[in-house]
């Protein structure tokens, strides 16, 4: 029954979704203040009725309804119930309604914040919003039905692939829809406007906290993949540039440029069609990432389950959604016109370098990305491109944008000269020069790049802290006078001076545990050793331990360093009956400077040998740790009261720069 | 500077971009894009070891052989069979009679790996391994095994 219920629930949402898709647009076309008012009861109805729709499914799994055929298929009732809740999402059919209910979350989050927006734009925002859900619901309806029977019912569930039986993968789906569907309101934001024909500061107030609400998941979401990789794969590594990577990697590297583009929107009013441009595609990103994942066309580590039907339907979705709206903006984004003036050397000119060696970046990676579905589809062959061809196009890519990354903030709106700028950051010149000679006194036989690397991002971290010293005044003013500024920074400044500064160490550290890996496999017997990076690893044996669904191998190393004792480490191999299928669960110890990461494998012989994997990854922590500042800066800068959604008052910048944002609410 | 120079210049700056991003690109697929070949491919071809490609097939029965950290194997697509070799640690979810995709170079005859991937779900196929089963006409039998080893839900969708 409850199945049913959840079922008639979602029909329901998609009824309400067409309403709201149709009776506000057409109000705000003709006027009609009680036709747009349609809009955010329906959105409040869409989101509860999908959340029932939801809850109904949870219901399911938590009670192990194995009459659904989805439950049968990705639960257990051995399972601990974390995974039986994060079953729903770990199959395609409730990952898709997990989609909708976040948009559906977004689309009632509009409703509720949205009350100072002018109606017309909010109705048509909220209809936008309406549209996609209902190609998603009706998805769902005829392709992915997460409440179709099995009858009879079997005695119990073939379980959850065990790989995914992790806690960080059981965040890592809902955070990543999050940062995807996030971007679905700066879409709907970019199309309402493109039919209002007008965009302004005011908008770009609007449209900026959500995106940056999506980066922030989209980021933590990224990198919560990343870590399970890590840890889980026990390959030591944690990106393979594999396309369903790429597929999460797009729309955060265009995301990322919408969100410094909106900010020049908001302060100097220009780039309107261009930040317009970039809401359609990073939405358009995370639909491709939808798709890609979910078709199965690609060969990737994580195509869990595919069907061509459903891939026919969302490729079908994405040809509407980035046609239409691409069109739209091709007949009405001409007329959006920008009435600040700036010169190349500026902060708008710094800011527009950026966006385009982001999107050049992205570009770069959708082309690699795709080109084997295309070659393949000409009949070209069977082709994979791999991690050497994203390293040799990305990184040139990436590089220079780091590198004017720590310029930009020093430059001023509208026409700067780089001479002072550059004269200011002597001592990140120092700084990446001192960080190049170190990194080579200590690591002398690694690749060139990684030094050069290293002083980069040196570079930028300093970069970044001469750029809030100046803005503070730091040694030029008297200390007292510095410290009133610093209490004076706004929280977007706050967050800006993290992100970027976070982004600084994740750079060391990627470069750290990408060139400087060492890596040692071996048969090893009990009391054997082996020296790893300074370290010297002992295998004490192995025995059979009894997890709650699974039994596993674990073995017993002790590191020492100079002879001193560090840690004692237990890496296991695991074996879940149910599911039939064997984990690898990697020991790791982190330290400051590098990870100590055991990987145990299959006995050899009967003396009690394991084949045995023992990596150093160094810098392993910077790189998570400059990840969770980059978030944590995301979420300062969110904190800003003038991104608080639709704050009403103009900003001092914005009326100064005679865009006269209207305060329209 | 004007207004009209001043686009110019953003035209001519990410025109520039896009042409050294093409350049990059096309030096970089010059070298790094990895082919694949079933088995019967690979003996049809001739190739030798001047080139990276990717195999893949189903590891033979009864072919996995393990000394130490060295493992041989034989992928075959139910025509021709490929002997491999592979120095690490394997995948969890390699297994004789499953689906399997190797990376490496040919080097007399044999198929140095220095990359294995077996799939996170072991009732996956992966489609290149499917197709390569189709083109050597082997298809149905492999449909009837999958069946018994209870893979076949999700072996249909890869045709």
């Amino acid at each position: 029954m409850i199945a049913e219920a959840g079922l008639f629930a979602l029909t329901l949402a998609l009824l309400v979704a067409l309403v709201q898709a149709s009776v506000p647009m057409i109000g705000a076309h003709r006027g009609n203040a009680a036709w747009m008012e349609v809009a955010r009861p329906a959105a409040i109805a869409q989101f509860l009725l999908i959340a029932f729709s939801f809850a109904c499914l949870t219901y399911a799994f938590v009670t192990s309804d194995f009459s659904l055929l989805a439950v049968v298929r990705y639960s257990h009732t051995a399972k601990p119930m974390l995974y039986k809740i994060s079953g729903v999402w770990a199959n395609h059919e409730g990952s898709m309604l997990l989609w909708v209910l976040i948009l559906s979350v977004y689309g009632a989050a509009v409703a509720a914040f949205g009350r100072n927006l002018p109606p017309s734009l909010r109705a048509r925002v909220m209809g936008v919003q309406a549209m996609i859900a209902a190609g998603f619901i009706l998805f769902i309806l005829f392709t992915s039905n997460p409440f179709e029977r099995m009858l009879p019912a079997p005695d119990n569930g073939q379980g959850l692939n065990p790989l995914l039986q992790d806690p960080g993968l059981a965040f890592h789906p809902p955070f990543l829809y999050m940062g995807y569907v996030g971007f679905s309101i700066a879409f709907s934001f970019a199309v309402a406007a493109l039919i209002e024909g007008r965009v302004d500061a005011a908008w770009a107030r609007w449209v900026r906290p959500w995106t940056l609400v999506a980066w922030i998941f989209l980021t933590a979401g990224i990198a919560m993949g990343s870590w399970w990789a890590y840890y889980e794969l026990g390959w030591g590594g944690w990106w393979f540039w594999d396309p369903v990577e790429n597929a999460s990697f797009m729309p955060w590297l265009a995301g990322t440029a919408l969100l410094h583009s909106a900010v020049v929107v908001e302060k100097r009013d220009t780039l309107k069609g261009w930040t317009i441009f970039l809401a359609i595609v990073t939405f358009a990103l995370s639909l491709l990432g939808t798709f890609l994942v979910r078709s199965g066309v690609l060969t990737s580590v994580h195509t869990f389950a595919t069907d061509p039907a459903r891939g026919t339907f969302i490729l079908v979705l994405l040809l509407v959604v980035i046609g239409g709206s691409l069109a739209l903006f091709a007949w009405r984004g001409p007329a959006l016109a920008s009435t600040g003036v700036f010169q190349p050397i500026s902060r708008e000119g710094s800011l527009l370098l950026n966006n385009l060696l982001l999107t050049t970046a992205a570009a770069a990676v959708l082309l690699g990305t795709l080109y084997p579905l295309f070659l393949d589809a000409v009949g070209g062959g069977k082709v994979s491109v791999g991690p050497p061809f994203f390293n040799a196009v990305f990184l040139p890519l990436i590089a220079p944008m780091v590198a004017v990354m720590a310029v930009g903030p020093l430059l001023t709106w509208k026409r700067a000269d780089v001479g002072p700028a550059l004269t200011r950051l002597w001592v990140a010149f120092a700084a990446a020069l001192a960080a190049v000679v170190l990194a080579w006194a200590v690591i002398a036989d690694g690749p060139i790049f990684a030094l050069l690397g290293m002083g980069l991002a040196a570079w930028l971290l300093v970069g970044t802290v001469v750029g809030f010293a100046e803005r503070v005044r730091l040694f030029r003013v008297p200390f007292p006078e510095t410290l009133r500024r610093i209490g004076r920074v706004p929280r977007a400044a706050w967050g800006m001076t993290l992100a970027h500064g976070g982004l600084a160490v994740a750079i060391a550290g990627m470069i750290g545990a990408g060139a400087w890996k060492v890596e040692s496999i071996q048969t090893m017997k009990p009391g054997d050793t082996v020296a790893v990076a300074g370290f010297t690893f002992t295998f004490e044996g192995a025995r059979q331990v009894q997890g709650p669904n699974y039994s596993a191998t674990r073995g017993t190393f002790t590191v020492a360093r100079d002879g001193r004792p560090v840690v004692t480490l237990h890496p296991e191999k695991r074996d879940y009956p149910v599911e039939r299928s064997p984990t690898t669960e990697a020991a790791i110890h982190p330290t400051f400077f590098g990870d100590l990461y055991v990987v145990i494998g299959d006995a050899q012989g009967s003396d009690g040998a394991f084949v045995t994997r023992i990596y150093f990854n160094p810098l392993v922590v910077w790189m998570w740790g400059g990840i969770l500042v980059m978030v944590a800066g995301g979420m300062v800068s969110l904190s800003d009261r003038r991104h608080r959604v639709g704050a009403p008052k103009p900003s001092r910048a914005a009326a100064g720069a005679g865009a006269g944002a209207p305060a329209r609410a | 500077m004007k207004r009209k120079h001043k686009r110019l210049t953003f035209i001519v700056l990410g025109m520039g971009l896009l042409a050294t991003a093409a350049a990059l690109m096309l030096s970089a697929f010059e070298d790094n894009i990895v082919f694949f070949y079933s088995p019967t491919e690979v003996l049809d071809k001739k190739l030798g070891a001047e080139r990276r490609v990717r195999i893949g097939g189903l590891v033979e029965d009864g072919s996995v052989k393990k000394a130490g950290i060295e493992v041989t194997f034989r992928v075959t697509d139910l025509a021709n069979v490929i002997p491999v070799t592979y120095t690490g640690i394997l995948p969890d979810l390699f297994r004789e009679g499953q689906g399997v995709i190797a990376e490496g170079r040919f080097v007399n005859g044999v198929f140095r790996a220095d990359e294995v991937l077996a799939k996170h779900d072991e009732t996956y196929m992966p489609p290149e391994v499917a197709e390569a089963l189709k083109k050597s006409g082997r298809w149905q039998e492999t449909e009837k095994t999958l069946k018994r080893s209870g893979q076949m839900d999700r072996m249909g969708t890869a045709q």
